[in-house]
C-alpha cells in the first residue's frame, strides 16, 4: 500500500529532503535554538536588575519601554547572563586584539592550561599503555590489579587535586607538573580499559596462526596485540584527551593560581565578572573540542597507513 | 612447573635480611624474629608440589606473619637507609606476597567462587596500604606530604560528626536532587527527542559534543546564580548529568532489532505500548551505564562546586580548608569517605542493574 501511495505522491522538494535528512542541518538548526533561548535567556535573567536600575533613577522611573530594556539587558556591564555578542565581544578583545604573550590575552590562559593538560595526557596515556600490557600479560595483575583500576574511577578524583596542588607545592613542584599530574590520574583509565580491550582482540586463530610461524612473545606483541589494539586505543585517548584539559582546569582552582583559563573562571566568580567566566568557558570548550578534534586526525591518518577501513 | 624462583628468592633474600643490620633497632626484637622464621618456614614448605586449596592459605598467612614481624621490627625503631636488612627482608615480603596473591587468584579461578576471586584484589589492596605505612614511617616521611594510614583513621574516627556533616551536605542535599533532576530530564528529552527523528539528528552530536566539553566549569557561574548553598551544587550536578542521559536514552531506544519492532507492529501495539513492553526494557542497559557514569560525575560536580563558595560545611569546602590549614590527615579522611560513598552508589547501581537486565549477554553466566 505504502508503494502505490509514495507512486501517486508528487515527489518531495529534493534539497529539503536532503537537507533535513542529513546532519547538518539538524544540528544547525538545533544550534539556532539554543542561541535563541541564550538570548531570551538573557534578557530574562537581566530585566530585574535593569529594572531595578530604572526605578533608582528619576529620569527612567516609569517612562522606559520594552526595547529600552531589551538594549539595557543584552549590554550590561556585570549581567546575571551576558547575550552571547558580549561574550563573542569579550573574546575578540582578548584573544585578538591583545599580544599572545600578555597575561591579559586569553590564548595565554588557554596555552598554560593546555601545556599542562598535554603533559598529564602524555603521561597519563603511557602510564595506562604500561597498566594495559602488565595486565593482559601477567595473570596475577589481571586478577589483582583490574578491580583497583575499575574502582579508581568510582572515587570522585578531581576532590582530591587541591590536596596534589598543595603537597606538590609544599616539596617545590609548583606550575605545570601537578596539575600535569591531575590531568594524567584522570587520563590513565579510559585508555588502560580501551587498550586491554584492544591488546585482547586478537582472536585464537590469530594468535595460533602467529604461533605456528614460532613468533617470540615480543614479536606476537608487536606484530599482533600491538596492531589490534589501535582501533580501541584512539576511541579511548578522545575520551583521555578530554579528561585531561578538565583536569588542569580543575587543577588551577584551588590555590588561586595565577594563570590558567581555571584561574580566569575562578577571578571572574571572585569579583563578579560574568563576561570574562563565559569567555574563559567558551575558549575551554573550544581548547577540549580541538584536542579531541586533533585526536580524531591522527586516529584517521593511523588507521590510513595500516590500511584499516575509515 | 619447573622451580619456583619468586619463592627462592624470596627465601634468599629473608635468610640474609636478619644478617644485615637493622640501624637504631640493634637487632631484632625476639617475637618479631620468631614471626619471620615462621613465614620463612611458610614460604619453604610453598616450595612443595601443593595442591591449591592449601598453598593459597600458606601463603597468605605467611605474608600475614611476616607483615606482623616486619612491623614489630620497625617499631622497635629500624630507620631508613641505616637499616638495610628491614627493606631487604620487606622485599622479601613482597615476593611472598605476590606468591599469596597468584595463589589464591589460582584458587578462585579453580573453584569458581566470587568471594574467592576478590581475595587477590584485596591482598594487593592490604599490601599497598601497608606498604604505605611502613615506607613513611620506616623513612620519617613528613606527614604534611603523605599521613600514615592509621593517621588518618584516627582522623576519620576523631572528627567522624564533621564528617558525617559534610556527607548530608554534599551528598544527601546537593548531589541526590541534582542527580535525581538531571538524569530525569535527561531521560525525558531523550524520549521525546526520540519521536522527532529531526531533533534526534540534531541533538546526538551536540550531546557528544557536550561530554568532551569541560562542564564543570560552570560551578562558578551557578555558585553566582542560585547562591552558596545546596542549590548551586545541585545545578552543577543536574548539567554534567544530563547529556550523558540524554545521548544513551537516544541510543538505547534506537538498540532495538527491526524484527522485535516488526513483531510488535504484528501485535497491534500503540507507540506507548511498543516503548513500554519492548524498546525501554532493550534502552536499560544504555540507561544504567549512564546512570553509573553519572554517579561518579554527579559527585565530582557537587564536590568541586563547592570549591567556589560554600556554607562552612561539605566535602569540598573541608578539603579545600584542611588543605589551607596544612591538616592534611583531615582530607585525606574526606578523601576516603568522598571513595567509600562513590564506590557504594557505583555498586548500588550495578546491583539494580543486575536484577532488571539479568537478560543482557554481559551479566549471563556461563554455565
Amino acid at each position: 500500500m505504502s508503494e502505490t501511495y509514495l507512486a501517486t505522491r508528487p515527489a518531495p522538494p529534493r534539497r529539503w529532503g536532503r537537507l533535513a535528512g542529513g546532519k547538518t542541518f539538524p544540528v544547525a538548526a538545533v544550534v539556532f535554538v539554543l542561541i535563541v533561548v541564550w538570548y531570551l535567556g538573557a534578557i530574562g535573567l537581566n530585566s530585574g536588575r535593569v529594572i531595578d536600575g530604572y526605578d533608582a533613577d528619576d529620569d527612567m522611573r516609569n517612562k522606559w519601554t520594552t526595547s529600552d530594556l531589551i538594549a539595557d539587558t543584552l549590554s550590561m556591564n556585570r549581567p546575571v547572563l551576558p547575550a552571547p555578542h558580549q561574550v563573542l565581544v569579550e573574546l575578540d578583545k582578548s584573544v585578538l586584539e591583545t599580544a599572545p604573550t600578555s597575561n591579559r590575552s586569553l590564548l595565554y590562559h588557554a596555552w598554560i592550561t593546555l601545556s599542562a593538560a598535554m603533559v598529564g595526557f602524555a603521561m597519563g596515556t603511557v602510564l595506562g599503555i604500561v597498566l594495559a600490557v602488565g595486565i593482559v600479560h601477567v595473570r596475577t595483575l589481571e586478577r589483582a590489579l583490574m578491580p583497583w583500576v575499575i574502582a579508581s574511577q568510582t572515587i570522585p578524583i578531581l576532590a582530591i587535586a587541591p590536596m596534589i596542588i598543595v603537597v606538590l607545592g609544599a616539596i617545590g613542584f609548583v606550575g605545570l607538573v601537578p596539575k600535569a599530574i591531575i590531568s594524567a590520574y584522570l587520563c590513565f583509565f579510559p585508555v588502560t580499559i580501551g587498550m586491554v580491550k584492544g591488546l585482547t582482540s586478537p582472536e585464537l586463530l590469530q594468535l595460533d596462526l602467529i604461533r605456528t610461524y614460532s613468533a617470540t612473545p615480543s614479536q606476537v606483541f608487536w606484530k599482533l596485540r600491538w596492531p589490534a589494539s589501535m582501533p580501541f586505543l584512539f576511541p579511548s585517548l578522545k575520551i583521555a584527551v578530554a579528561l585531561a584539559v578538565v583536569g588542569a582546569i580543575v587543577g588551577e582552582l584551588p590555590t588561586g593560581a595565577s594563570a590558567g583559563l581555571g584561574a580566569r573562571l575562578l577571578a571572574g566568580s571572585y569579583y563578579g565578572q560574568t563576561v570574562q567566566i563565559w569567555s574563559a568557558l567558551v575558549l575551554a570548550s573550544l581548547v577540549a573540542g580541538l584536542s579531541v578534534a586533533a585526536v580524531g586526525w591522527a586516529e584517521r591518518l593511523t588507521l590510513r597507513r595500516m590500511g584499516g577501513r575509515t | 612447573m619447573g622451580r619456583d624462583y619468586i619463592l627462592i628468592a624470596a627465601l634468599l633474600a629473608g635468610i640474609v635480611a636478619p644478617f644485615l643490620s637493622v640501624g637504631n633497632a640493634e637487632s631484632w626484637p625476639t617475637a618479631a624474629m620468631a614471626l619471620w622464621i615462621v613465614a620463612l618456614a611458610a614460604a619453604a614448605i610453598l616450595l612443595l608440589p601443593l595442591s591449591a586449596s592449601w598453598a593459597a592459605p600458606l601463603a597468605i598467612g605467611g605474608a600475614a606473619v611476616g607483615a606482623v614481624a616486619l612491623y614489630l621490627l620497625l617499631d622497635a625503631g629500624a630507620r631508613g637507609l641505616a637499616a638495610p636488612g628491614l627493606w631487604l627482608a620487606m622485599i622479601a615480603l613482597a615476593f611472598l606476597v605476590w606468591r599469596a596473591m597468584e595463589r589464591s587468584a589460582a584458587l578462585g579461578a579453580r573453584t569458581k567462587s566470587r568471594f574467592l576471586d576478590l581475595a587477590a584484589p584485596i591482598l594487593l589492596g592490604i599490601w599497598i596500604v601497608y606498604l604505605w605505612q611502613a615506607i613513611i614511617v620506616g623513612f620519617d616521611v613528613p606527614h604534611v606530604l603523605l599521613p600514615p594510614p592509621t593517621e588518618i583513621a584516627g582522623a576519620i574516627f576523631s572528627s567522624t560528626g564533621t564528617l558525617v556533616a559534610d556527607f548530608v551536605q554534599t551528598f544527601i542535599r546537593s548531589m541526590i536532587p541534582g542527580y535525581a533532576i538531571g538524569c530525569g530530564a535527561g531521560f525525558l528529552v531523550g524520549v521525546l527527542v526520540d519521536r522527532i527523528p529531526f531533533f534526534q539528528r540534531g541533538l546526538l552530536p551536540l550531546g557528544n559534543l557536550a561530554s568532551a566539553l569541560p562542564i564543570v566549569a560552570v560551578a562558578p557561574i551557578m555558585v553566582m546564580w542560585f547562591g552558596f548553598d545546596w542549590q548551586s551544587k545541585a545545578a552543577v550536578v543536574v548539567i554534567m548529568t544530563f547529556f550523558p542521559m540524554l545521548v544513551n536514552t537516544i541510543a538505547g531506544l534506537a538498540a532495538l532489532g527491526r524484527f522485535e519492532l516488526d513483531l510488535m507492529r504484528t501485535y497491534a501495539a500503540s507507540y506507548g505500548q511498543t516503548l513500554r513492553m519492548a524498546r525501554l526494557p532493550a534502552a536499560m542497559p544504555f540507561i544504567f551505564n549512564a546512570l553509573k557514569v553519572n554517579s561518579t560525575l554527579a559527585l565530582i560536580g557537587a564536590i568541586v562546586a563547592e570549591f567556589f563558595g560554600t556554607p562552612i560545611v561539605g566535602m569540598g569546602f573541608r578539603i579545600s580548608a584542611e588543605v589551607g590549614r596544612m591538616n592534611i590527615a583531615m582530607v585525606w579522611a574526606t578523601i576516603v569517605v568522598a571513595a567509600v560513598t562513590g564506590s557504594a552508589a557505583y555498586g548500588a547501581i550495578s546491583l539494580v542493574e543486575r536484577s532488571l537486565t539479568f537478560w543482557h549477554p554481559s551479566l549471563r553466566k556461563v554455565a
